[in-house]
């Protein structure tokens, strides 16, 4: 099957979905108690705000027609406009999302650096002290309570040692080292959690392919033992780890929203918690609608890795 | 009588295997200690008011955040409360908000499950399409959205945690479902004249307990974790009743002054989300039987 019919395939699939995401995101909107309209003014009471409110937003009209307009002006990308700055929802959302994707770029870096090669040498070296270890990393990096590890680091790098800042965020452009610095304890909080993840899949995928037979008919052959597990094994465990990757990728730019908290980074995840306290619907609205997309997106994108990486999906497929 | 035994043969197998699975499970040193964790933590919290040494709302404005010393074993708080006591007391916060949750989604997601699974057809299309939505939006960002929409409660953020968690146990329901329809025991006992009814509840159900128990454990300490995230950020367990979440969301402001109120809240919910995982990989070994 070609790439792009796959793709196509693909894609239909996910306009029901995204159908289905923004009807349950607005529905959640009118399951607010009382007036729609009174909550949306916030503080305002004067009763003419409320009533221009009603009419702009069609609060008079059937759940239908507002769904209908609603989703119109989402298409066209307006979002509406945060109630507390007045600033549109979009570019809310355009300034935060480049702060959250360098972090999960990071946090992805370093899940790769720790969970790649501790997922092999485990598998290989499985039922020594090597893979004893290495199981029991993974599964505190699984365990642990993110947001209290960051506290915890917090304490430890910044209170005690003050070898790091403890929070805050400076653009790259600005100050690059301190870009970085800042970064480094947050992208290790949500590093590790996502290395125990790809450790377990990468231990398990390199279990069974070094039980395959082409492994077998390699080491009969007389290949070098590191060629074996490097080569054959580890190239072909690799494919669903990709795949996972890119899953786990989507939930970084939408799961980080503690560990923003925490380091009061300014990103979606801190917009979204913002949002949440502040009554602010549309901000609310708009950075799930966005984190939802997005993680849509990514899962396609792994999709389309898994067919890519792995020969036999375009023969049968 | 043929037809009896035939209708009743899996049930019967499966219920005959369950003992040896607990047996199976706590055979592993790992899984077995973990289990000890978990039942000290029930203990625990079950025991709560014989415990705790001190009562958790008790204020002392004389004793406020104090060291660890003989009279309170792990510190005091900012308003003089004794850690411990509140740790002992939060205990049952975290527990109910493991358990709890988990059974909103099976009570949902089993009859859900077999009705998608088994009629098929649209009405399978829109619950899986609903499903796929609910899938789209990460956890604890529905979690975060409903408890705010709901109000900041504990009882409100088990239910948004519960219906979070309803996507990934409504998806292995059906898919389970449909995976044991087309067994051949299933098939001789739709031949032999069972029921739709008596096929899904006496054949279908017994069979899909692996696979969801094996989820509900691990979603027990996913829950727990996420309940304190949200009374981390205030949308749970509401001040002064305590919460493990909720009192790191407070020692956060006194990280250099009294760190001990950040430290014992956070390893308590590693240690019983640990002893949780163990226990559920424990399971999942036991109940799978590719894994022997």
């Amino acid at each position: 099957m070609k790439l792009g019919r796959y793709i196509a395939q693909r894609l239909v699939v996910l306009v029901p979905t995204l159908f289905f995401v923004s009807v349950l995101i607005f529905t959640l909107q009118q399951l607010l108690p009382g007036d729609a309209a009174i909550a949306l003014a916030g503080e305002e009471n004067d009763p003419a705000a409320i009533q221009a409110i009603r009419a702009k937003y069609a609060l008079d009209q059937p759940f239908v027609v507002q769904y209908g307009l609603w989703i119109g002006r989402v298409l066209r990308g307006d979002f509406g406009e945060s109630l507390r700055s007045r600033i549109p929802v979009r570019e809310l959302l355009a300034s935060k999302l480049p702060v959250t994707l360098e972090l999960a770029v990071f946090s992805m870096a370093i899940a790769l650096a720790i969970g790649l090669p501790a997922g092999v040498l485990s598998a290989t070296y499985r039922g020594t002290p090597v893979d004893v270890t290495a199981n029991l990393v993974a599964l505190s990096g699984l365990s642990v309570p993110h947001f209290w590890l960051g506290i915890m680091l917090i304490l430890l790098f910044a209170v005690q040692l003050g070898w790091l800042p403890a929070s805050g965020y400076v653009p790259p452009w600005e100050d690059l080292r301190r870009n970085l610095t800042t970064l480094l304890l947050p992208s290790f909080v949500l590093g590790t959690g996502v290395a125990g993840v790809m450790m377990r899949h990468t231990r398990g995928a390199m279990l069974q392919t070094l039980n395959a037979d082409y492994v077998r008919t390699a080491r009969a052959k007389s290949v070098p033992e590191r060629l074996v597990v490097l080569k054959h094994a580890m190239r072909n465990a690799l494919i669903p780890v990709i795949t996972l990757g890119a899953i786990e990728f989507g939930r970084l730019l939408s799961g980080a929203v503690l560990t923003e908290q925490i380091f009061a980074i300014p990103g979606f995840g801190k917009l979204l918690v913002d949002g949440v306290f502040n009554r602010d619907y549309a901000v609310v609205q708009g950075v799930v609608l966005v984190s939802a997309g997005l993680y849509v997106l990514l899962n396609l994108v792994a999709d389309v890795l898994y067919f890519l990486a792995n020969p036999r999906m375009r023969g049968s497929a | 009588m043929t037809r009896a035994v035939a209708a009743g043969a899996t049930a019967d197998i499966a219920e005959a295997h369950r003992p040896h699975v607990v047996r199976r499970v706590l055979r592993r040193p790992a899984a077995l200690s973990a289990a000890v964790v978990v039942l000290a933590f029930i203990a625990i919290a079950i025991a709560a008011a014989y415990v705790a040494p001190y009562d958790p709302l008790a204020t002392d404005y004389r004793a406020v955040r104090k060291a660890p010393s003989p009279a309170h074993v792990l510190g005091t708080d900012e308003v003089g409360r004794d850690v411990l006591s509140r740790l002992v007391w939060g205990a049952r916060a975290s527990l109910l908000a493991g358990v709890v949750p988990v059974t909103i989604a099976l009570a949902v997601s089993v009859p859900l499950g077999l009705l998608s699974g088994y009629a098929g057809g649209w009405i399978d299309g829109l619950i899986m399409r609903i499903t796929d939505a609910m899938l789209a939006i990460p956890f604890l960002i529905v979690a975060i959205a409903l408890a705010a929409f709901l109000g900041p409660s504990l009882v409100n953020a088990m239910i948004a945690i519960g219906i979070a968690a309803l996507p990934t146990f409504l998806r292995l329901a059906r898919g389970t479902v449909l995976t044991i329809k087309t067994e051949e025991y299933v098939e001789s006992a739709r031949a032999l004249g069972c029921s739709a009814l008596r096929v899904a509840v006496r054949h279908i159900l017994p069979n899909m307990v692996p696979p969801l128990l094996i989820q509900s454990s691990i979603t027990v300490a996913a829950a727990i974790i996420a309940e304190a995230s949200l009374s981390f950020l205030g949308l749970g367990q509401q001040p002064p009743a305590p919460s493990w979440g909720s009192m790191l969301n407070a020692a956060q402001r006194y990280l250099s002054q009294a760190p001990w109120m950040a430290l014992y809240p956070g390893l308590l919910i590693f240690a019983i989300v640990m002893a949780l995982n163990v226990l559920g990989d424990g399971v999942r070994d036991a109940l799978d039987p590719t894994q022997q």
